[in-house]
């Protein structure tokens, strides 16, 4: 097969301007006709189904937590780009645009990251027209700060809590589209299952999370906005139910899956401390603006790190990149991190810990503007430590934090299933092998206010849809073979938690296919990660009901498919013979132990298809086109 | 800090189907680290009660971080236990001594009933909200975003209204169980900012209005909602709705 990713031709500058045009419109007044599914209610969902509805359509709208508004979207803290350019440093759609495909160490489209870039700007002025708070200077303008490697200000923020006021944002569209009637939510909800009619998406199978009921909804298209799988690796910064299960069953429904190994490392979390912990939190990355990071320059130096003078610390991002310091990329940053750790100069109880230090920069710009920029993480991170970052410098390691791998979507973010579409960080994306900081709520919510409502009426428009309703066979079928899923779960009554067979799946993941990845680590992987899924279906215990609210056994249907989607991350990470942004294979690598990439071979989006649970899947690629940036080896120093 | 471990006695609120009413139940919880939160001190008592056949304990959670407004129960007679400015998730077992009995029940309050144990209904506040807690425009094309400017004072007060995160928290304080705390923090918020003024008084009487409809108390200034707000709303956010809402009544 071929995969078409429908860029329009033309100039880069062009491309979105002109596909908007070329596109077909849907009649307003049919508009009211199709019903459209929209599953998810983080910045993708809520902006996608509240801009919908604006529009005219009818929208039902899913999510796993009690209301739409605790998406994890709303944990993001640090803040969203845009190249508005108000900061008069030098930025522009185009920076914008090519420091996100370098970032990404060219594995992104360049006309996705065009169109990203050139509707950030229109995302902040919706945004501030619907009362998001933004941080503002004195004058009473947006104010900007620099954010993870760029070296503009380009970034919006509120407090450390941008992804919350984003959101709330997003959702109070959404809830006056629920009062006009153009919106229906389903909270406490999960998809289970994607129904195709005639080879198209035409409605969806969730389970009630309260009466345990198999719901079967059908609708004209379905939009897909589930956000990340990183809780693959049991510990990561996403929330509790982030999970891999909606876009896995899409998968296996037919929507190839695309870079599965492209995992995001944060370089700036709360260490681990003990077997019980149930998540890792990430303190945001502006803190590096500020915070300086160092090891003790001699392995296992144990004193406290007030002890440690300055001539026996070292200061390792600053000295190895003296141009980027401490703002260097993350997956730069959690790579140092690891590198240093394993020397034996880790600090803490366990030594896997560098010191993030802000002596100097409250020494320089005195206590208040510390306050004032980070108040509430540190706060943060007293409660959870125990510790007060402005009397001893905080501790910090990497934690898995983001998935630039997804669905595969084509220019119009339609996936490989008719009528199934797929936004933010469920979708591949456009962060190529690694993300910028701020990129992700920008990504979002361009994909939900300003690209689906254009590109799903295209959809809807030009394709034959005969009336489908929930009584159709193939929604009986695939609510049978669910009830079958979780009949087999509720009977193995085996030995071991459901939690404790997922921490052994993250343990795997986090060793073998993390940080840096090996060839003979990740074949071992593979067949370790086999035997445990062969376990689980012998030996795991799930308790209580199905015709009920049953939290072991919604934790169970997503680790059961953590199982089957981590060998797939591990094939194809073992498939993409070089390094490259986030996925490094110590095989491949710059004498400055920077990622190699192998352009000649991998410059190309890895495109996975389901053949079975128990046989291989089979490859398909995409070649990336570089037609207006020049493919370099990205340097820091 | 170093790390200990403690023993503790939990007397949990268990509640569904074949239990209606619900009743407390005793369960040990021992060994569990002081670095472990709250939550994760529960999550080590599901698995030992599952080793056991006893169904876990249902709780609502989701970021553990503070922020996504899902976790919440009383504990010790005060939402979301006694740590000032904290979410249950966030509470850690620091601030427990060895051999405290625990007390855990769901918030109560007319307008959000038990689903299991710790669950509750909340989506009377989603209702609150739909009733007026937003600007009405459409994704499109707005001005752009640093036409209006806004003075930094109020944008800061109205971001401090803005950090609600609708955990219900000041309803199960109140002996009232009223959600002014709440609806106060959306209306402020909006009403601060230049681009909320157009609906403010329309938004502050519908509001008020569905709080009344969907079974929350009125208001008697018992300022328990203050304390238990693990955000730091404050009430003056009442006082700006109310006379955001006279102000609407009068004209
Ligand atoms: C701690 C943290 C901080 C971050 N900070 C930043 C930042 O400062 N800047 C930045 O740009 N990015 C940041 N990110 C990344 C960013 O927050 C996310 O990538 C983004 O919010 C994802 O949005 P989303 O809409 O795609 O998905 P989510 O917000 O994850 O929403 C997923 C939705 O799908 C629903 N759902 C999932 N599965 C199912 C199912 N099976 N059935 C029904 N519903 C389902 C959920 O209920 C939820 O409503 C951060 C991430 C984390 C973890
Ligand atoms: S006002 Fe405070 S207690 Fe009430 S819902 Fe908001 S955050 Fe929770
Ligand atoms: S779990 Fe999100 S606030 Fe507690």
């Amino acid at each position: 097969m071929t995969l078409e990713s429908k860029i329009p031709a033309g100039p880069l500058q062009d491309k979105w301007d002109r596909h908007r045009f070329e596109l077909k419109l849907v009649n307003p007044a049919n508009k009211k006709k199709f019903n459209i599914i929209v599953v998810g209610t983080g910045l993708a969902g809520a902006s996608a189904a509240a801009t919908l509805a604006e529009l005219g359509y009818n929208v039902k709208n899913f999510c796993i937590q009690d209301s739409p508004r605790r998406a994890h979207s709303i944990a993001a803290q640090g803040g969203i780009n845009a190249a508005k350019n108000y900061a008069n440093d030098g930025d522009s759609i185009w920076r914008l645009f090519y420091d996100t495909v370098k970032g990404g160490d060219f594995r992104a489209r360049e006309a996705n990251v065009y169109r990203l870039a050139q509707l950030s700007v229109n995302i902040i002025d919706q945004c501030v027209a619907q009362g998001v708070p933004f941080a503002r200077e004195y004058g009473g303008l947006l104010d900007n700060r620099s954010f993870g490697g760029a070296q503009v200000s380009r970034t919006f923020y509120a407090k450390g809590q941008t992804g919350q006021q984003l959101l709330l944002g997003a959702y109070s569209s959404l809830m006056r589209q629920v009062n006009a009637g153009k919106v229906e939510i389903l909270p406490r909800r999960e998809m289970l299952d994607v129904v195709l009619v005639d080879g198209k998406a035409r409605g969806i199978v969730v389970r009630n999370l309260v009466t345990g009921e198999l719901e079967s909804h059908s609708a004209h298209a379905v939009v897909l906005a589930t956000g990340g799988y990183g809780n693959a690796y049991f510990l990561s910064t996403n929330a509790m139910s982030s999970n891999v299960t909606a876009a896995y069953r899409c998968y296996k429904k037919g929507a190839h899956f695309a870079n599965p190994c492209f995992t995001q490392i944060h370089p700036t979390c709360i260490p681990v401390h003990g077997t019980y912990q149930s998540k890792l939190t990430l303190m945001s990355e502006s803190l590096r603006n500020d915070g300086r990071v160092w090891v003790p320059k001699e392995p296992g130096d144990n004193r406290p790190p007030g002890q440690i003078p300055e001539s026996e610390r070292d200061y390792y991002l600053e000295r190895k990149y003296p141009s980027f310091g401490n703002l260097v990329p993350r997956d730069v940053a959690s790579r140092n991190a690891k590198e240093q750790c394993d020397m034996g100069k880790g600090v803490g109880e366990t030594g896997l810990a560098v010191y993030l230090d802000f002596a100097d920069a409250i020494a320089r710009d005195g206590r208040d503007v510390i306050a004032g920029k980070y108040g509430n993480l540190f706060e943060m991170y007293e409660k959870i430590t125990g510790e007060d970052p402005y009397q001893t410098p905080m501790k910090i390691y990497p934690a898995v934090h983001y998935t630039m791998g997804g669905l595969w979507v084509d220019y119009n973010l339609m996936t490989t299933i008719d009528g199934l579409f797929a936004l933010g960080e469920a979708n591949f994306s456009d962060h190529g092998a690694n993300r910028l900081g701020a990129s992700a709520l920008m990504q979002g919510l361009a994909d939900g206010y300003f690209i689906i409502p254009y590109t799903i009426g295209g959809y809807l428009a030009g394709t034959k849809l005969p009336e489908v309703d929930a009584s159709a066979p193939e929604f009986a079928e695939s609510r049978s073979q669910i009830q079958s899923q979780v009949d087999k779960l509720l009977s193995v009554s085996g030995k071991r938690t459901v939690a404790d067979f997922h921490r052994t799946l993250g343990n795997i993941l986090w060793d073998y296919c993390g940080i840096a990845k090996e060839e003979e680590s990740l074949k071992k992987a593979k067949q370790m990660i086999a035997e445990l899924r062969a376990e689980f279906w012998e030996n795991v215990t799930v308790p209580g009901d199905a015709a009920d609210f049953n939290q072991a056994l919604e934790n169970a249907g997503r680790v059961a498919d953590f199982m089957e989607f981590g060998e797939l991350m591990v094939t194809d990470a073992l498939e993409r013979k070089e390094s490259c942004g986030c996925h490094f294979n110590t095989a491949y690598q710059t004498e400055d132990h920077e990622a190699l990439r192998d352009d000649d071979n991998y410059c190309h989006v890895s495109v996975w298809q389901y053949t079975g649970a128990d046989s291989d899947p089979v490859l398909h690629t995409e070649p990336l086109e570089f037609e207006n940036v020049e493919l370099t080896q990205r340097s820091y120093k | 800090m170093s790390t200990q471990t403690i023993d503790l006695t939990l007397k949990v609120w268990r509640q569904h189907k074949n239990n209606p009413r619900g009743s407390l139940e005793t369960y040990p919880a021992k060994g569990i680290s002081t670095d472990m939160s709250f939550l994760e001190m529960l999550d080590v008592v599901n698995e030992q009660l599952t080793a056991e056949g006893i169904e876990p304990i249902a709780f609502d959670h989701d970021c553990r971080e503070g922020i996504c407004g899902m976790c919440g129960a009383v504990v010790n007679g005060r939402a979301h236990g006694h740590m000032p400015e904290t979410t249950l998730c966030q509470l850690h077992m620091r601030h427990f001594k060895n051999g405290d009995t625990i007390v855990i029940e769901p918030w109560r309050a007319r307008a959000f009933p038990v689903i299991k144990d710790l669950v509750v209904d909340r989506n009377a506040l989603d209702k609150i909200i739909q009733a007026g807690g937003y600007i009405s425009i459409n994704a499109g094309g707005p001005q752009d975003g640093n036409a209006i400017p806004v003075p930094r004072d109020n944008a800061e007060k109205a971001f401090n209204a803005a950090a609600c995160i609708g955990c219900g928290a000041c309803v199960a304080a109140c002996p009232n169980a009223s959600a002014m705390l709440f609806a106060g923090a959306k209306i402020s918020h909006l009403a601060l900012l230049p681009q909320g003024r157009p609906e403010a008084k329309k938004r502050a009487l519908s509001m008020v209005r569905a709080m009344d409809t969907l079974g929350f108390g009125n208001c008697s200034n018992e300022a328990e909602c203050e304390a238990e707000c693990p955000k730091g709303i404050s009430i003056r956010e009442i006082a700006r709705m109310n006379r955001e809402f006279i102000k609407a009544a009068l004209s």
